[in-house]
C-alpha cells in the first residue's frame, strides 16, 4: 500500500487513469486546470487541450461514441460554454462512459461569477456526483464512468475549489487499484440514438425521463449517500466539503451525506428527516437541497441562517451553534490591501500606459490582462465573459459610431472565442481597434500551450495559428494589421495612432512572452 | 489527539507551497492524517497568499477554524497582520520580516512585529537579511523557518529529513538541510 498526499485534482486524474480512461479534452480554467495536466502523464491517455470548452466536449462525445470512457475537464463558467452539445448528449447518451468535470468556485477565488452548476445536472438531466476530499474525488471519478455506462447518460463531477486545491491522503494498492481495460467496441450507427432530429430526439425524451427517475430511485441505495447517526437533535444534510466543516464543528451529529447531488434520494431523505427533531441543511450557494427538500413537505433551517454568497467554512457551522470564541487579536497598525496585479515587468503593462494616456475606452478580457483594471492602469472599461471584449466593443461602437472602442484580448482567450468576434466584426463593417496581448502561453491559469504557441499539451510541436493570414482571411487590409514587440512603448503608441486614423477596423498584435513562462521555459533548457 | 494547525502565509511567488509541502510530507512521514488548502489561479499574482496545513490522527476540514492555529508562519512582515482572526493567546508566530511592498504603496506600515510581539510572547522575528548570510542564498530562508517551526511541534527529524529529501531540487538537500538544523537551533 502507497500513501500519497494528493490534491483533489490530482486524484481526479488517478481515478479517471484506473477507471481506464481513454481521452481526456479540456480547456483550461481554475480550478479544474490541473486534472489535465496530470492525465497528460499517463503516455496511455490521449489528451488535449481544445480550443475552448464546447469544443471540447464534442470531441469527448464523439470519443465516448467511439466507445472510449472519456473525461471531459473545465470550470463551471465553461460548462456556460459547453451548454449547447450538453443538453443533447444528454438525450443521446453514451457508448463509453462519459465523465464531464464542472469545478465550481464559491467566492469566486479566481472567477467572474460564482453560479452553481448543480442547476446544469437538473436543467440538463444528468446525474451529478460532488466528492468532498481527494480520495472521494478519486473513487467517485471511478464510480462516474460506471454510473454512465450503466444508465447511458453523461455524468457530471463537481469538485470546488476547496476539493481541486486541497490536499488529503489517497491510498493506493499496486495489486488491486489496477488501471481496468474496458472494451466497449467502435462506433456503431445509431440514427435514432445519435441524430437529433426533432421525431428522433422527442423519442430520445422519453427515454430521459425514465432514465432520470430509474437514477433517483436507485440514489436511495446507491454507496454515496450515507446517513451517519449520532445525536438526533439534529440532523444535517449536506455534500462536498461542507461535510468536512460539518465534521468539524459539530463531530457529534447526524448526517445524510450526499455523494450524488442529482437526482435526490427521496425515499432516503424522508427517512433520515423522520430519524432526527430537526433538519439543517448545509450547502454552498444556491438553496439547492433546501428547494427541493422543502417541496417534500419537510421543513428545513438552510438559508435563512447560511449565506447564498460565498463560501461557507467551519466557522460558519460554529456560529449557527452559537459556540463562544476568545475574541480576535487586534492592533492598531493599519495594513494596506494587497491585490492581485499584473506582475512587476510584464511587457505588456505598457499597452496599458499607452492607452491610459490617450483616453480611449477600453473592453476587456478574461485572463491576466484582466488585471489591467486595477491601479496604477485603470486601463480596461468592461469585462464579461471569455471573447466578450471584441464584441462588447462592437455593441458600444453601434451606439456612438464618431468614436473607436478597443478591445483587449489574450493569446488564448483569442483562439477560445476571440476569432469569432473578428469574424462578427468584419461581416457587419465594424472600425474597431483589437488588440492582441500574446505571451505566448494560457498564464493565467499557469501556463498552458494554446493553439497560437506551437504546441500541444505533451508539449510536441504544433503548427501556430498564423494571425496575418487568420485578419487577412476575413478582411483586414495589410494597412490595418500591425505587429509590435510589447518592449518598445514608442511603436505601441505610433501604431495606435497609425490604426485609429484609418477609422477601419484594425488588429494590433502585440508580442511579448510572460515573464514566468519565460522564466520555466530557461530552466528547463 | 487534537489536531494541530499549521498557517503558512505570503505574498505570491514567495514559495510557500513548497514549505507547506515539506510540513504536510513530514506529517504524513510520521503516519498522522494531513489536509492542506491553499488558492491558485488569480490570487498568485502577486497577491496575499496562503497555505492551511492540519495534521493529527484524523482531519476533517481542510480548512483552519478561527483562532485556531497553533503556529503561523509568515514569509512577510504585513502580511501577519492580516491573520490574527486565525490566532488565540497561545499561538506561536514566527515572522519573517521580509518588506515586500503592495503596487501602489509608498509607506510600509510601521510596530507591526511590536504589536503583535507585545500581545502574544510566543513571537519570534527573524530578519532575513542576517540568515540569508548564514545560509548563503535566500532560498534557503523557507526551510530554516521550518526548522524553527520543528521545535513547536512534535514530528520525528527522519520524517523531516525524508520530506525536505523528497521536495526540494535536486543536488539542494544538503543545503537544505544544513538550513534545517539551523533553523532547528535558532
Amino acid at each position: 500500500m502507497e500513501t500519497l498526499l494528493l490534491s483533489g485534482n490530482e486524484a481526479i486524474a488517478l481515478g479517471a487513469y484506473e477507471a481506464g480512461v481513454k481521452v481526456g479534452v479540456g480547456y483550461p480554467g481554475t480550478p479544474s486546470t490541473e486534472i489535465l495536466e496530470n492525465l497528460k502523464e499517463h503516455k496511455d491517455v490521449y489528451t488535449e487541450w481544445s480550443v475552448n470548452e464546447k469544443v471540447a466536449l464534442e470531441v469527448g462525445i464523439g470519443a465516448s461514441l467511439g466507445g472510449a470512457r472519456t473525461l471531459v475537464t473545465m470550470k463551471h463558467v465553461g460548462v456556460n460554454v459547453a451548454a449547447d452539445p450538453l443538453f443533447t448528449v444528454s438525450y443521446m447518451g453514451v457508448k463509453g462512459g462519459l465523465v464531464i468535470i464542472s469545478a465550481d468556485d464559491p467566492f469566486m477565488h479566481s472567477s467572474q461569477n460564482e453560479q452553481d452548476n448543480r442547476n446544469y445536472a437538473y436543467a440538463a438531466k444528468i446525474p451529478m456526483l460532488e466528492p468532498s476530499d481527494s480520495e472521494e474525488a478519486r473513487s467517485f471519478t471511478k464510480l462516474a464512468f460506471e454510473l454512465s455506462e450503466k444508465y447511458d447518460t453523461p455524468v457530471f463531477l463537481r469538485p470546488t475549489t476547496r476539493v481541486c486545491h486541497a490536499y488529503s491522503i489517497v491510498n493506493v494498492d499496486k495489486n488491486k487499484d489496477k488501471r481496468v481495460e474496458i472494451d466497449k467496441g467502435r462506433f456503431e450507427r445509431n440514427l435514432k440514438k445519435y441524430v437529433m432530429i426533432p421525431a428522433y430526439a422527442r423519442a430520445r425524451h422519453f427515454i430521459v425521463e425514465d432514465r432520470e427517475n430509474l437514477i433517483k430511485e436507485d440514489a436511495n441505495t446507491l454507496s454515496i449517500n450515507k446517513t451517519e447517526y449520532n445525536n438526533t437533535d439534529v440532523g444535517y444534510i449536506t455534500s462536498g466539503i461542507s461535510y468536512h466543516y460539518v465534521k468539524e464543528a459539530a463531530p457529534d451529529a447526524s448526517i445524510l451525506k450526499l455523494g450524488m447531488v442529482y437526482p435526490l434520494p427521496e425515499k432516503l431523505i424522508k427517512e433520515f428527516c423522520s430519524k432526527v427533531k430537526k433538519v439543517v441543511i448545509v450547502e454552498e450557494l444556491e438553496p439547492f437541497f433546501e428547494t427541493r427538500i422543502k417541496a417534500m413537505g419537510i421543513s428545513v433551517t438552510g438559508k435563512n441562517v447560511f449565506p447564498i454568497t460565498g463560501e461557507l467554512s467551519p466557522d460558519s457551522i460554529s456560529n449557527f451553534l452559537g459556540k463562544q470564541k476568545e475574541t480576535p487579536l487586534t492592533i492598531n497598525s493599519k495594513v494596506p490591501p494587497r491585490p492581485p496585479a499584473l506582475c512587476k515587468g510584464c511587457p505588456h503593462s505598457f499597452v496599458y500606459e499607452t492607452l491610459g494616456k490617450m483616453n480611449i475606452t477600453v473592453a476587456g478580457d478574461i485572463g491576466c490582462y484582466t488585471l489591467g483594471v486595477l491601479p496604477p492602469y485603470n486601463g480596461i472599461d468592461t469585462c464579461v465573459d471569455m471573447g466578450g471584449s471584441i464584441t462588447v466593443a462592437q455593441g458600444l461602437e453601434l451606439t456612438d459610431p464618431s468614436k473607436t472602442y478597443a478591445a483587449i484580448i489574450g493569446d488564448s482567450t483569442f483562439a477560445h472565442s476571440g476569432i469569432t468576434g473578428l469574424v462578427n466584426a468584419a461581416y457587419n463593417g465594424r472600425k474597431n481597434l483589437i488588440i492582441i496581448l500574446d505571451n505566448g502561453t494560457t498564464a493565467m491559469t499557469g501556463m498552458q500551450p494554446n493553439p497560437f504557441s506551437g504546441e500541444t499539451i505533451q508539449s510536441l510541436p504544433a503548427e501556430p495559428v498564423n494571425y496575418y493570414h487568420l485578419c487577412k482571411a476575413v478582411g483586414i487590409s495589410d494597412e490595418n494589421f500591425i505587429e509590435v514587440n510589447a518592449y518598445k512603448p514608442a511603436e505601441i503608441e505610433s501604431a495606435i495612432k497609425k490604426l485609429l486614423a484609418t477609422k477601419k477596423l484594425s488588429v494590433l498584435l502585440v508580442k511579448g512572452l510572460c515573464i514566468i513562462y519565460n522564466k520555466k521555459k530557461s530552466k528547463k533548457q | 489527539m487534537k489536531v494541530t494547525n499549521i498557517l503558512i502565509v505570503g505574498v505570491g511567488g514567495q514559495g510557500t507551497i513548497l514549505a507547506s509541502n515539506v510540513v504536510s510530507y513530514a506529517a504524513m512521514n510520521a503516519g498522522l492524517d494531513v489536509k492542506k488548502s491553499e488558492i491558485h489561479g488569480m490570487s498568485q499574482r502577486g497577491g496575499s497568499v496562503f497555505s492551511h496545513v492540519r495534521f493529527g490522527k484524523t482531519v476533517s476540514s481542510p480548512v483552519i477554524p478561527l483562532g485556531e492555529v497553533d503556529v503561523l508562519i509568515s514569509l512577510e512582515e504585513m502580511e501577519t497582520a492580516r491573520w490574527l482572526d486565525y490566532l488565540n493567546k497561545d499561538s506561536k508566530v514566527i515572522i519573517l520580516t521580509n518588506r515586500i511592498f503592495p503596487a501602489n504603496v509608498t509607506v510600509y506600515p510601521e510596530g507591526i512585529v511590536s504589536e503583535i510581539s507585545a500581545k502574544l510572547t510566543n513571537t519570534i522575528a527573524i530578519d532575513p537579511k542576517k540568515y540569508t548570510e548564514k545560509l548563503g542564498n535566500e532560498k534557503f530562508l523557507n526551510i530554516f523557518l521550518l526548522g524553527v517551526l520543528s521545535k513547536f511541534i512534535q514530528i520525528p527529524d527522519d520524517c523531516w529529513n525524508k520530506a525536505i529529501k523528497s521536495l526540494v531540487p535536486e543536488g539542494t538537500f544538503d543545503k537544505n538541510l544544513e538550513a534545517f538544523n539551523a533553523g532547528k537551533n535558532y
